[in-house]
């Protein structure tokens, strides 16, 4: 009996090499290396849309009147570009949302993350999510129609000095008071995930060696989450440099440098949007003014993201 | 117990007496009033919430009728007044963005997920891209659809199509965002399992990953989408602005307009007529919203639940 002998198949080899090359693969990889770098595209798309108009407005209006102090009026037969008055503007409404969102978030945020049982996080977490999911516009209608009348008709008008002047209809404190609460989730839910990325057995050894709750939420989570929370604080001016309805309802429409709760204001992105509403020419100066004052505030919103970035980067490093 | 000897009884009552207490003695006045100052500061959003609600309520629930949604806006006849063209009109925008988004957000998902190589540069300039995307103000965006779409290369002019794409752009980062977790959430196993299998990266994203996290995928999308239908800003640079009394050709031709701005110009008008028109506009954009994200939070606590 002879032994039967093992041919292999000279025809096929054993090899782990694909059978046949899959072109068909190499383009769906290639369609999807595209759609991802449309967020690069994106970016450039934005950086050059806003250079080459402010480039043009650049060569009517010398930089050093558009930074200079005198008033804005750009749409006036006579225009002036004092860009100052506009940016104080923004801050004003930045510093009088930021009283409430900031300690309303973080507050909002302990309790959520160190608090809360489980059935009540279900609860809050949809509610916070409704609030940030409001359209600016219902917000603007709320603070024009809602908040504005009902500081106005109990205006502390005892008060000495300007303070005590009752308000027109659109003015600082409405404007800044909603929008501050329109902010609260978004401080909220980034300064909650960094408290819960603090590990648990930090918060254990504090309960073992007989920490109270109070103790455990300053003393431990919140300097452990210190970055978040600073990111999310840092998130949150950046929302209210950037919000537009609200401050174009509510805010008034006077570019004003001015601190007084009972003022009118106009800011950045108000200007952007009122500007834009009315007729502009193509071309014109007034059609270049909505550019170069949206490069400046692209250029704030980018500075003040990045160091958001980098933040949150930081308390994932320590971590995760 | 009987049988305890009496040495051990004596041990455990001295035990017994040297315990400290481990609960409290007292009450503990200043962390209560820390908890309560914290309940206050999320009652702070929830209340205001319910009271925005009441008030959308209140004001504009008297012209919630059929009018509103059949009639065209007039001046004249404002109590029959409706917005029939912004209803069109963002129809026809979120289409838009809702076929630009779902593609291209999924597809840069899988990309960043499964393919991409987090070592390289260019995967890294992409993601801090996106991160920055996610936080640049919704004006911005206008000012973009304005230059590149509505003018400049794109050229569209100022139609519903150009509406879509400046939102889609707006809302892209919300989407590949919440379609990489998903991605993330399908266990390696499976991958594992079906190369070992013979199946080529690709059959493997798109026979098993993809259908499990489809549900993922929907949240965000529906999320987008809520965003991206109360935004108002952007779409006031790139032509939804003028008062239209008819309705759109077409995505692609023809004047425009959209709920969120048919309500901003009602609501800056000083006439009283036109303020409860815009509160009712405002109630309809509220209810379509809490519809959209009970869904989204529904898919997501079902979805949670089965892994």
């Amino acid at each position: 009996m002879a032994t039967p002998t093992i041919t292999r198949p000279t025809e096929a080899p054993l090899t782990l090499e694909a059978s046949r090359p899959r072109i068909g693969e190499k383009v769906i990889v290639a369609w999807l290396f595209l759609a991802a770098s449309l967020a690069v595209l994106i970016t450039i798309g934005i950086v050059a849309s806003l250079i080459l108009p402010t480039i043009e407005f650049f060569k009517t209006v010398p930089l050093g009147r558009f930074f200079s102090m005198e008033p804005w009026g750009p749409l006036f037969a006579d225009p002036t570009y004092g860009v100052v008055h506009i940016v104080g503007g923004t801050l004003a409404i930045v510093l009088y949302s930021s009283v409430i969102a900031l300690p309303a978030g973080l507050g909002s945020a302990i309790y959520m993350s160190e608090y809360a049982g489980p059935r009540m996080r279900k609860v809050l977490q949809p509610l916070l999510e409704i609030l940030e999911g409001i359209p600016t516009v219902v917000y603007g209608i709320f603070a024009l129609f809602f908040m504005g009348p009902i500081l106005k008709d109990n205006w502390p008008t005892w008060l000495p000095g300007k303070l005590g002047e009752e308000p027109g209809f659109q003015f600082l404190l409405a404007a800044g008071l909603v929008l501050g609460v329109m902010i609260i989730p978004t401080v909220a839910s980034v300064a909650s995930d960094s408290m819960n990325a603090v590990p648990r057995s930090l918060r254990e050894a504090a309960y073992g060696l007989g920490s109270t709750r109070m103790q455990v939420a300053t003393k431990v989570i919140v300097p452990s989450a210190l970055s978040g929370i600073t990111a999310s604080f840092v998130l949150g001016l950046s929302r209210a440099v950037g919000e537009t309805m609200v401050v174009l309802m509510a805010a008034g429409a006077m570019a004003n440098l001015t601190l007084w709760p009972n003022d009118p204001i106009l800011t950045m992105t108000a200007f952007i949007g009122r500007t834009a509403t009315g007729d502009i020419s193509t071309g014109g100066t007034s059609y270049y003014t909505v550019f170069a004052v949206g490069t400046l505030l692209f250029l704030i919103t980018l500075t003040v993201n990045m160091i958001a970035i980098t933040l949150v980067r930081r308390f994932r490093e320590v971590y995760e | 117990m009987s049988k305890t000897s009496g040495r051990t009884r004596v041990a455990v009552e001295a035990a017994r007496s040297s315990t400290i207490r481990l609960d409290r003695v007292g009450v503990d006045i200043k962390g209560e009033l820390f908890r309560a100052v914290l309940l206050l500061s999320i009652l702070l959003g929830v209340v205001m919430l319910a009271t925005l609600l009441i008030f959308v309520v209140v004001r504009g629930g008297p012209r919630l009728d059929i009018n509103l949604f059949t009639q065209m806006p007039s001046s004249i006849n404002t109590d029959t007044s409706g917005f029939l063209p912004a209803i069109v009109g963002t129809t026809y925008v979120m289409l838009g963005t809702l076929l630009t988004i779902v593609p291209i957000g999924v597809s840069a998902a899988i990309y960043l997920e499964e393919y991409a190589d987090r070592d390289k540069w260019y995967n890294r300039v992409i993601e801090v891209n996106l991160q920055n995307l996610a936080a640049v103000p919704s004006i911005v965006f206008g000012i973009l659809g304005l230059a590149f779409i509505v003018r400049g290369p794109l050229n569209l002019g100022f139609v519903a199509f150009a509406g879509s794409l400046t939102l889609a752009m707006m809302v892209l980062p919300t989407v590949i965002i919440s379609s990489r977790e998903s991605i993330r959430g399908v266990p390696p196993t499976l991958r594992d399992a079906s190369l070992a299998l013979g199946a080529t990266k690709w059959q493997t994203t798109w026979r098993q990953v993809l259908p499990l996290s489809v549900p993922g995928i929907l949240t965000g999308t529906i999320l987008a989408m809520s965003r991206a239908i109360g935004e108002t800003a952007p779409l006031l640079l790139v032509g939804a602005t003028t008062f239209v009394r008819f309705l759109p050709e077409s995505a692609f031709s023809g004047a425009y307009s959209a709920i969120p701005v048919q309500i901003y110009q009602w609501a800056v008008r000083p006439q009283e007529e036109f303020r409860v028109l815009a509160a009712a506009g405002a109630l309809v954009l509220v209810a379509l919203l809490l519809a959209m994200n009970s869904v989204a939070i529904w898919l997501r606590a079902r979805y949670s639940r089965q892994t």
